[in-house]
């Protein structure tokens, strides 16, 4: 798998020294733990113990309504919650079979793929701060603060969303969202270049990151690698072209596949996939113009929590304001299993429901959990500060990894 | 190549593993099959090797947890052709007194952790497992979690319980 040597039992030196990295290692970003054999700067092998966060959200979610599990996956992914909510919802409305209006599909897809720019922003930014240049995450922060105001014109807060509902949006777009979109559409591309420009020719980096923690094909997919990083070795794996959910059939968009998936690659490709990101916003925006502006939800009064106005004037809202609320709605006994791609990879949802208020077993494919585990093998041999930027670039988000 | 049909996917399984294989269900298109742990390393290492199938991803790998059952345990599968843009979903039931299947983690190589969470939540034992220990859960922990009987809350309280909302 590697390029360096690996050492064996046989090697001359026998004694290593044990490097404990993490778990709040500033360089981990985030609450990872491993235990490194290291010969001088050298890793000979390396164990990860994870689970240092883990809430029991499958748990949890077998005791909790359907629309209550959706705060459970915000703190999955905390970078890109709105995918999460997304993926969530459409897995609800995937066993309850029904069908969104375009106009909803669009909306979920410019905020989708924002959460995608706001959760590369940070990798990408980071992987700059690893190799030693502040600036450029410190720049691009800036339009990751844009895309969290899109997010709070849109529902409310920032950081963990809790962005939509089972059926649509609990609220319309307003205009002052729909301007910021476009505000960031106009901004942010030439900040890109830029950053592009700082860094994919820079000599320091280039040579930092160039033939790093490259994988194999072969490797990546018997790992079960999905996202950016498995694209980075030249498999053009994306559930967005291969599955496509939320109408992105409709969208004209490519998927950036690298070469030989080393930490450059990596990098180019997440760099790429916010290119084309602001490709499917401009069109999602351009669609939505041509759909009936009023809409933001489905016509699924079952399932949709109505408007509190409505719940205290009319009969009929305020049963189903209490059939959701007290999960008195039945619904089929089914088995789910939905994919979305998140910004990490194949963020699944496998859910069983045996017609309750809530599911019977819920599992989530989670990315960062699958993709974080060949971190130790693919280490051995490797430099110490190769590991750090190797981990950067896998982009392995705690709350994601731990559930 | 396009996606393989479900029959047609059914018809290669059932041929080579007579009797063996069992389709339970197909919802929202996903061919669901059943079979048992002495064939399950065969028929997982046939869907990744035959040369029009290819199911080459592990998408992933857990259980549940049906204490109605005989077979209290069902350790699902979800395995993606990429090629062919397929999906197949494998189901394999296990008793509580004998909850050993053998491991996935030497057809793939990503099996090894998410074999790991199974048996953490579930107590399943994948035989020939290279590391089998729990890996979210504190490496003390007695019980296994995710299993129904395992409860969430204070299992004293009251103020939750379904009668009181009638149900």
């Amino acid at each position: 798998m590697q390029n360096h040597p690996v050492y064996t039992d046989n090697d001359p030196q026998t004694e290593y020294s044990t490097l404990n990295l993490g778990p709040t290692h500033p360089a981990t970003h985030g609450v990872f733990q491993n235990v490194l054999q290291m010969d001088g700067e050298r890793i000979v092998s390396g164990v990860s113990t994870i689970g240092y966060i883990h809430r029991a959200f499958e748990k949890i979610a077998e005791h909790r309504p359907f629309y209550q599990i959706t705060p459970l996956t915000d703190r999955l992914n905390y970078c890109s919650s709105p995918i999460n909510n997304m993926g969530w919802h459409m897995t609800v409305e995937k066993m309850l079979n029904i069908q969104m209006p375009k106009r909803v599909d669009y909306m979920r897809v410019i905020i989708m793929e924002l959460a995608r720019i706001a959760d590369h922003i940070i990798c990408n930014g980071v992987l700059g701060v690893d190799t030693g240049a502040f600036t450029g995450f410190l720049y691009m922060m800036e339009y990751r603060e844009e895309i969290y105001e899109i997010y709070e014109e849109i529902c409310g807060s920032r950081l963990t969303t809790n962005i939509g509902r089972i059926g649509g949006f609990e609220r319309n777009f307003n205009k002052i969202a729909f301007d910021k979109i476009r505000k960031f559409l106009v901004k942010f591309p030439p900040v890109l270049r830029e950053f592009e420009a700082l860094f994919n020719r820079n000599r320091i980096f280039v040579d930092r990151t160039k033939g790093v923690a490259a994988v194999t094909q072969a490797d990546a997919l018997s790992y079960s690698w999905s996202g950016p990083i498995l694209r980075a070795t030249g498999v053009d794996y994306d559930v967005r072209a291969m599955e496509p959910y939320s109408s992105y059939e409709d969208f004209d968009f490519e998927v950036p596949v690298g070469e030989n998936g080393d930490v450059y690659n990596r990098f180019l490709v997440r760099n790429e996939e916010m290119w084309q990101s602001m490709r499917i916003i401009e069109q999602a925006l351009n669609k939505i113009e041509k759909e009936p502006s009023d809409i933001f939800h489905a016509d699924v009064p079952a399932f949709y929590l109505p408007p509190k106005e409505e719940v205290y004037n009319n009969m009929e809202a305020l049963i189903y304001h209490f059939k959701i609320v007290m999960g008195e709605v039945d619904t089929p006994n089914a088995e789910v299993y939905h994919a979305v791609e998140g910004a990490n990879g194949e963020l699944g949802f496998y859910l069983i429901n045996d017609g309750g208020r809530s599911p019977y077993r819920l599992h989530f494919r989670r990315p960062s959990f699958i993709n974080y585990q060949m971190y130790a093998p693919m280490s051995r041999g490797m430099l110490l500060s190769d590991a750090i930027i190797n981990m950067s670039s896998l982009n392995v988000i705690a709350g994601e990894l731990d559930a | 190549m396009g996606k393989i049909a479900n029959d047609i996917l059914l018809q290669k399984l059932t041929d080579k593993f007579a009797g063996q294989v069992v389709e339970t269900g197909a919802d929202f298109g996903l061919l669901t099959v059943e079979t048992n742990k002495e064939v399950i390393t065969d028929v997982l290492t046939f869907l990744k090797t035959d040369a029009a199938l290819q199911f080459i991803f592990l998408t992933d790998l857990t259980a549940v947890h049906y204490p109605d059952q005989e077979k209290q345990i069902g350790v699902v599968y979800h395995l993606h052709s990429l090629t062919t843009n397929t999906r197949i979903r494998i189901k394999v039931f296990l008793t509580l007194e004998d909850c050993h299947i053998p491991t996935a983690s030497t057809i793939w190589d990503g099996a090894n952790w998410m074999e790991r969470e199974t048996y953490d939540f579930f107590g399943v034992i994948f035989d020939g497992h290279p590391d089998l220990r729990r890996i979210l859960n504190v490496d003390d922990m007695t019980v296994f979690p995710m299993r129904k009987e395992f409860p969430l809350e204070d299992p004293n309280r009251i103020d939750k319980k379904d009668y009181f909302f009638g149900r």
